[in-house]
């Protein structure tokens, strides 16, 4: 077959979008392949990007020029730093974002792009190479035409098998009112690859004009001037409030009485869900002392009388999801527009995938996004990222960036799901990363631009930004690199002891009473005209730079481990001494090195020299009989 | 390819003893049996045998027992030979072993080593092992199986269990506490755990160490010159190990006697007696090291007038040469000893051991080694840290360092520094 274009991707969710995106910056040809044209960016859920671990992810994927951050300032109606009052690098900044202005930036952003094609259509069945099964070559589409590449990047979201349910309906679709990919699921179902199914829901969207607001808290958006990119600078639309009710003792009777009618609790869903992002009905039954739960109600658009009540998802018969809005404060006289649901849906095993998300033993086949196990818009755009980088790079010959658990939270994301596998939907949380307090939301340009200009994946524009930026950076460092003594700092009025000695800038900066800004007026007297942010970060480098410095040993040893390769082909059953059970998590995870087999949970010490001197031995061999 | 070669070597201490055991482990250590005893005799059953070389040569009559693997202490085939323990038939039985083809001297550590690849044991239990092979008595080898058995393991499991419930009361601060109403407010709750924590595994890193088991507490002998610290020695030791003379400054040097007392090991330092020797510069040297050498006293048996001695915890004032008339008297807190008459000399005994047993760990207990106490003492700076930090953030950090300490010890990290340095340590043989 013809190849029309180098790489194709299916789906035009948030994992697709970002990958086909990040493959076109870097210059290959691609096909977004969307059942429509007009759902390409939408969010199924819950119109807010970021949050506590999430933001990070969308800060990561902004540093490589991606798509996420720039879309979400495009819609930002209500800011707010989540974890303000903590250490910076737990900080999630967070938006609520007008969902039609979502997808309108997404769309814009990518129609941009020269060598991007979208197509309109349902991709129904991968093409394999006539001599080779095992390598992937185009994509048939339901219409019956096909498109020939070298590369698919397989991000459909829920919609493989994806089956709806509220209280006794069920529905086939990955999203109410929209189809599901059945012709697609069988082929890969009928492949062999390991798959599972999982669970995940929505609540009901609230008719915002019968809401009494007067009635309720209301939380506006923060005062700062944070951006979710730093590059879009400022922001620009006008901020909504949102307003904050609660469920009581009432609702919960009610979603008592219609718990036989769940098809949670009636058994119908086999998937797991997700334990930190419950249902209603899952947290009643779990903490039935509590005595209510919050429930935030967000506004989804500017122009749309849509209102979100974050907290309530559920997949209850419609009679008891009416009764039980009304059942709270505000809501008493609210009407539903369209009722909440259950979606369950097939997603591969992410163990059958290597760091750059491609499947093992299948040439070109790659997965991102919810298909792999994860929630979360963010969660997918990382992966869409990394899959369009993967997929882009061994097209042309380049290697993959170097990402690992220390420089950022896309590979401990990635690292987590290949070895560890899943077994809810897999959210981003900061406690994942054990290097967290250099990883923080306000780096990442810092930690990841550098790393996105080798793969040749950003833009002009950012070029020069980040460039700019550096060199501010560069000059701010080697201000802060020179001694002051305390009596200089206190004839400033900073607050440090007389005997606290001789020390750099920088050094001064471990002391919680002493503020980047008041060392700029010691060194310069004059004010910081350069990028505000630099200010912040280095502060933050400063406050922490003693936890850093010991981390780095750790993370040294981690990178010897990192030299030793374990081959694709390793027969773990022949180890001496392994468990069943190490042998079978070794075998569905393949870990790449045996840093990675370290992490292998149940793994032990033992196990890890065996499985070393196992592979030096077969590695030997295999040398001598070659 | 190493590891499937078949090794060999004496597992007991050095001959001549009673008793040396040659073990051989490997594919090929049942042939090797087979050939010096003329059979393979039933499996865990010690059965004599009159072991022959490839020449006929009648080398020894011993024991012998196999152990087929995987369920043996170094799961592979493993034999174990009771020798009579004289030197000449340990060469024999040696030099007929490497004859044998596919047959090799181990290396150290390097049963061990095989154990612990084929799985047969954690790092806590192996080195358990290294200090039962170089334990030489028998409170030492009653400590050592219980780290063995498992019990320090299970102390350090518990005590992870404790930190990764303290972290995760911390993580739900750093990650839930924002998103609704979380229960949080967990402040008092974490430190005080993590206190609790600090003082349970600061008082397992106070306690002695099993090198002291091993290398002996250091009892040392202190005082002026001529106040007779060479004849107590020699008295307490029951050998001439030191010069005694009544010429004042005849110890330069300290002197070091090993010895086995009521099953506890001793270490007795003799040391030159202290007094101004500006003029002597050797002298000067040797008092130099007097006072290291009680500097390091884990017991000092003073010499000196009374009260004149350095300040260490375990200070016994001793009331010298009781039999002369002449000498020095003190209080009555002293014990008085005569080395001529050896009156006194039992009491004084009585008196060193009795501190062992409060110093020393008590059998049935594991005690830890250096690199241990090491990790345990990180752990409990951690702790400490982690106990009084301010920022949430740090907490958890310090609670992380805490983890990874833990993990440290049952082997998770650093794994390959720290089997060098383990296996390094061991004796032949293990
Ligand atoms: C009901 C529901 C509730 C959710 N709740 C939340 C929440 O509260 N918070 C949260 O963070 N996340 C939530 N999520 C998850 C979040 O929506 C997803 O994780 C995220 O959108 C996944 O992105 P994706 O790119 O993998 O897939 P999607 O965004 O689902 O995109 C998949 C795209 O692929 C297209 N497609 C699929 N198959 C084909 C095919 N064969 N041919 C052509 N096109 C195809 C679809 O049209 C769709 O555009 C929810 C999801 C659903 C469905
Ligand atoms: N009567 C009697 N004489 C003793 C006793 N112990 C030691 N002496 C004598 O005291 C003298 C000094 O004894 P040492 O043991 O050499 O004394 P020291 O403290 O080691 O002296 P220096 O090595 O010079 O510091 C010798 O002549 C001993 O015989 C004792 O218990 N009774
Ligand atoms: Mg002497």
């Amino acid at each position: 077959m013809r190849s029309d274009v180098d790489i194709l991707v299916i789906g035009g969710g948030h994992a697709g979008t970002e990958a086909a995106a990040v493959a076109a910056r870097m210059g290959v040809r691609v096909a977004l392949v969307n059942f429509d044209k007009a759902t390409i960016g939408a969010m199924s859920c819950n119109p807010a990007i970021g949050g506590l671990g999430k933001g990070h992810l969308v800060r990561e994927v902004d540093a490589f020029d991606g798509l996420i951050a720039r879309a979400a300032d495009d819609a930002a109606i209500h800011y707010r730093m989540l974890n303000a009052s903590k250490g910076a690098a737990v900080q999630g900044p967070r938006i609520q974002a007008d969902r039609a202005l979502f997808k309108a930036s997404i769309q814009r952003q990518l129609a941009a792009l020269p060598n991007l094609t979208i197509v309109e259509g349902e991709a129904a069945a991968l093409r394999f190479a006539p001599d080779n099964v095992q390598r992937v070559v185009g994509v048939d589409l339901a219409d019956g035409s096909s498109i020939g590449c070298s590369a698919v990047i397989l991000a459909t979201g829920t919609f493989l098998g994806g089956k709806l349910f509220r209280g006794e309906e069920r529905l086939e679709g990955g999203r109410i009112g929209e189809s599901s990919a059945l012709k697609l699921a069988d082929q890969i179902r009928g492949s062999g690859l390991p798959m599972a199914r999982l669970k995940t829901g929505t609540p009901p969207r609230l008719d915002g004009r019968t809401i009494n607001w007067a009635q309720l808290d209301v939380q506006p958006s923060d005062d700062g001037s944070w951006t979710m990119s730093p590059f879009t600078g400022r922001r620009h639309i006008p901020q909504l409030f949102c307003a904050v009710s609660r469920t009581n003792s009432e609702t919960h009777d009610i979603i008592r009485s219609g718990l036989d009618r769940s098809p949670l609790f009636g058994g119908d869903i086999a998937g797991q869900g997700p334990r930190y992002c419950p249902s209603i009905e899952d947290k009643i039954f779990r903490f039935g002392d509590r005595d209510g739960h919050q429930v935030f109600l967000e506004p989804e658009a500017l122009d749309s009388f849509l209102i979100y009540p974050n907290g309530i998802s559920t997949s209850l018969p419609t009679d008891i999801q009416m009764a039980m809005v009304r059942s709270m404060a505000g809501l008493e006289q609210c009407e539903i527009v369209v009722p909440g649901y259950a979606v369950e849906y097939d997603h591969i095993d992410p163990r059958a995938l290597d760091s750059s998300l491609a499947v093992r033993g299948i040439e070109g086949l790659y997965c991102a996004g919810q298909i792999n196990g994860t929630t979360g818009y963010e969660e997918a755009a990382s992966q869409g990222l990394i899959a369009g980088i993967g997929a882009a790079s061994r097209f042309l010959g380049r290697e993959m960036p170097a990402l690992d658990r220390s420089n950022s939270y896309l590979a401990v994301m990635v690292d987590d799901l290949i070895l560890q596998g899943v077994t809810e939907p897999y959210r981003m949380l900061t406690a994942r990363a054990e290097y967290r307090l250099r990883l923080r939301a306000d780096n990442a340009s810092t930690r990841l631009t550098p790393l996105a200009l080798q793969s040749r994946c950003v833009g002009e524009e950012r070029t020069l930004w980040f460039n700019q930026r550096l060199w501010e950076k560069q000059a701010l460092e080697a201000d802060f690199a020179r001694d002051f003594s305390a009596d200089q700092l206190l004839r400033h009025g900073l607050d440090v002891k007389r005997d606290a000695g001789r020390m750099s800038l920088y050094e001064w900066l471990r002391f919680p009473s002493v503020t980047v800004r008041d060392l700029l007026a010691v060194s310069r007297e004059t004010t910081w005209d350069g990028d505000e942010t630099l200010l912040d970060e280095l502060e933050q480098d400063g406050r922490y730079a003693p936890y850093i410095e010991r981390q780095e040993n750790e993370i040294r040893d981690i990178a010897a481990n990192e030299k030793v390769l374990l081959p694709e082909w390793i027969d773990y059953r022949s180890i001496a001494g392994l468990s069943n059970e190490m042998v079978e998590r070794l075998d569905a995870a393949r870990p790449e090195n045996l840093a990675a087999a370290a992490r292998v949970r149940g793994v032990t010490p033992a196990a890890l020299v065996a499985i070393m001197v196992h592979a030096k031995r077969a590695q030997q061999i295999r040398d001598v009989a070659a | 390819m190493r590891a499937t070669d078949t090794i060999f070597a004496l597992s007991s201490g050095a001959p001549p003893a009673a008793i040396a055991v040659m073990r051989i482990s490997g594919s090929n250590a049942f042939c090797a049996a087979e050939a010096l005893a003329g059979r393979v005799p039933e499996s865990r059953r010690a059965s004599l045998a009159l072991l022959r070389d490839a020449a006929g040569m009648e080398l020894d009559r011993a024991l012998v027992l196999v152990f087929p693997g995987p369920n043996s202490a170094t799961g592979e085939d493993l034999v174990e030979l009771h020798l009579h323990g004289g030197r000449a038939v340990v060469r024999a039985v040696s030099a007929a072993l490497a004859a044998f083809p596919g047959l090799r001297p181990a290396e150290a550590g390097e049963f061990t080593r095989r154990a612990f690849l084929n799985g047969r044991m954690d790092l806590n239990e192996a080195e358990g092992l290294a200090d039962l092979l170089s334990a030489e008595t028998e409170w030492q080898r009653r400590a050592a199986g219980a780290m063995m058995g498992g019990a320090f393991s299970r102390r350090i499991e518990q005590w992870r269990q404790e930190v990764l419930v303290l972290s995760a009361l911390t993580e739900a601060e750093l990650d839930f506490s924002d998103e609704g109403d979380v229960e949080t407010q967990n402040n008092h709750k974490i430190s005080e755990g993590c206190k609790k924590l600090h003082d349970a595994i600061r008082t397992l890193v106070e306690a002695p160490g099993v090198e002291k088991l091993r290398d002996g507490l250091r009892v040392v002998l202190g005082g002026p010159p001529n106040s007779g610290k060479s004849t107590l020695l020699n008295a307490l030791v029951a050998r001439d190990a030191a010069i005694v003379s009544d010429i004042a400054g005849t110890t330069r040097d300290v002197i070091e006697v090993p010895v086995s007392i009521g099953g506890m090991a001793f270490l007795f330092l003799d040391t030159a007696g202290l007094r101004d020797a500006s003029d002597d510069r050797i002298e000067a040297i040797g008092i130099e090291r007097t006072r290291a050498a009680m500097e390091s006293a884990d017991i000092l048996l003073w010499l000196g007038e009374e009260g004149t001695g350095p300040d260490r915890p375990h200070l016994v004032e001793i009331e010298a040469k009781a039999d002369d008339p002449a000498h020095q008297r003190k209080g009555s807190r002293a014990v008085k000893v005569s080395a001529k008459t050896e009156e006194g000399l039992a009491e004084l005994v009585a008196t060193l051991t009795d501190t062992a047993k409060e110093l020393l760990p008590p059998p049935d207990q594991y005690a830890t080694n250096a690199r241990q106490r090491d990790l345990l003492a990180q752990c409990v700076t951690a702790l400490a840290q982690a106990a009084s930090a301010e920022d949430w953030l740090i907490t958890a950090e310090h609670l992380r360092q805490s983890r990874l300490v833990l993990d440290a010890l049952t082997g998770r990290a650093h794994t390959e520094d720290l089997l060098d340095t383990l296996f390094g340590r061991f004796c032949v043989g293990k």
